[in-house]
């Protein structure tokens, strides 16, 4: 079934499901369970009750558009809140695996900002982190700043692919390749990188994809989406479970289409306005009440059951 | 010197006296398309460029102020122009030498477009 016809979806959804969806706008954490790769909505999370994760299971976290270099009103101390969802992390019950960056590390693509942090980073208490990069991670030189610091597989570009847990994991770069006026791209040569990549896979392989813009178009006119995004999903699509993490609009949003479940995440920076908010003409930095932003900005951990093809999510703000 | 070139000496005299009076004359009037160095600024607002498209005299140069709180660059189409980030308050200057429509974007914001039109008065 394709549902990208929100109209079709509509009769769907029950009063309170909307609720819930809504509660996603406005930052409020929701657990996500995804089931054959369809995302199913169990309830909204309280603190503390981040179940631990069942033996045989991978379990990793998303963070997301840091803005490392940002000191304006919106949010004058980016460092502290990703130190609060570093440590939130590091709280967990069941220590992730791994750490998933989703773009956006630096505010200004400057040496010392992704130099401060690879440094902040390190603060994780997990094997790795793996990032992709954002626009405001290639301003100057594309992403030559950026992988001076942050290249995964040393082979000089920043997507990549590894397999953990029985999850094939691809990372991909969506910020360049813009044609004047239009959205950015994966271009052609990474189109072709993953189909290769893709191509020794089985179906029942469960994937989740990393790239920073939504691999949807959430909002042409202020660029929230990815011109080739429908190539990168057709290739995706004959597989059992699809996940694809997304950051750079800065709040939750999701979208299924068939095996294919899209998600964007929070940002621990500031946050923006929702698609093309009314009275709102540009995505800019929205400055909210300091009793009021922890709850904006947040974490996101990922729990794979392996043989059951089964993500379980939950979105977890600074402030609950 | 025979007749000829004396009379070709006095058109160059006069050549070089209109030049030397059209120079006079821009050189009373600064905002004069042939004095050079002029300036003119481009905001950048609420993700656009004010204004989108600007008309300026070859030598002049312009001069973009970022005033959002997001970064932006001014990154030409053909790469003859283009900036670094610009952080808030930051500027960025190209002076145009030769005529022509140069296309800009924003890289970050590839949906920000503009165009210098350099034009001979």
């Amino acid at each position: 079934m394709k549902s990208s016809d929100p109209a079709a979806l509509a009769p769907r959804l029950s009063r309170r499901q909307a609720l819930r969806c809504l509660a996603s706008w406005t930052g409020a954490a929701v657990v996500w369970s995804v089931v054959g790769g369809v995302p199913r909505a169990l309830g909204a999370t309280r603190a503390g009750d981040v179940a631990p994760a069942a033996a045989n299971t991978l379990t990793f976290a998303q963070i997301s558009d840091t803005h490392i270099g940002f000191r304006k009103e919106a949010n004058p101390d980016v460092v502290g809140s990703l130190r609060r969802a570093m440590a939130d992390i590091n709280a967990l019950p069941q220590r992730p695996a791994f750490v998933v960056h989703t773009g956006d590390v630096s505010h200004l693509s400057r040496p010392e900002e992704f130099g401060q942090a690879r440094e902040l980073l390190q603060e994780l208490r997990v094997e790795r982190v793996h990032t992709v990069p954002g626009e405001h991670d290639t301003l100057d030189d594309g992403v030559a700043g950026y992988l001076r610091v942050f290249d995964h597989d040393a082979a000089g570009r920043a997507y990549f692919s590894f397999d953990q847990g029985g999850v094939h994991f691809v990372g991909l770069n969506n910020v360049l390749n813009f044609k004047p006026g239009t959205l950015a791209a994966l271009g052609d040569d990474q189109l072709a990188w993953l189909k290769r990549d893709l191509a020794g896979k089985s179906s029942s392989t469960p994937i989740v994809v990393l790239a920073h813009i939504p691999m949807w178009t959430v909002w042409e006119p202020w660029g929230w989406g990815t011109a080739d995004s429908a190539e990168a999903l057709a290739l995706l699509r004959p597989f059992g479970s699809v996940t694809v993490l997304n950051g750079h609009i800065h709040q939750v949003l999701q979208k299924v289409e068939g095996n294919v479940a899209l998600h964007t995440a929070m940002s621990l920076a500031y946050p923006l306005p929702t698609p093309g908010q009314a009275g709102i003409g540009e995505p800019g930095p929205v400055t909210v009440a300091a009793s009021e932003l922890g709850k904006l900005l947040g974490t996101r951990e990922l729990t794979v059951v392996r043989g059951k093809h089964e993500l379980a999510m939950i979105d977890t703000p600074l402030e609950r | 010197m025979n007749m000829i070139a004396w009379l070709q000496t006095l058109r160059w005299w006069r050549i070089g006296t209109a030049f030397a009076l059209v120079a006079f004359a821009a050189s009373l009037m600064p905002s004069a398309a042939f004095a050079g160095g002029d300036k003119a600024a481009v905001n950048i607002t609420k993700f656009a460029f004010a204004p989108k498209d600007i008309t300026v005299a070859p030598g002049t140069t312009i001069v973009w102020t970022n005033h959002d709180e997001a970064p932006h660059t001014v990154s030409s189409r053909d790469k003859t122009f283009g900036s670094k980030g610009l952080d808030t308050n930051d500027t960025f200057e190209f002076t145009f030498a030769s005529e022509g429509d140069f296309a800009y974007i924003c890289a970050v914001h590839p949906f920000m477009t503009g165009t210098v039109h350099v034009r001979k008065p």
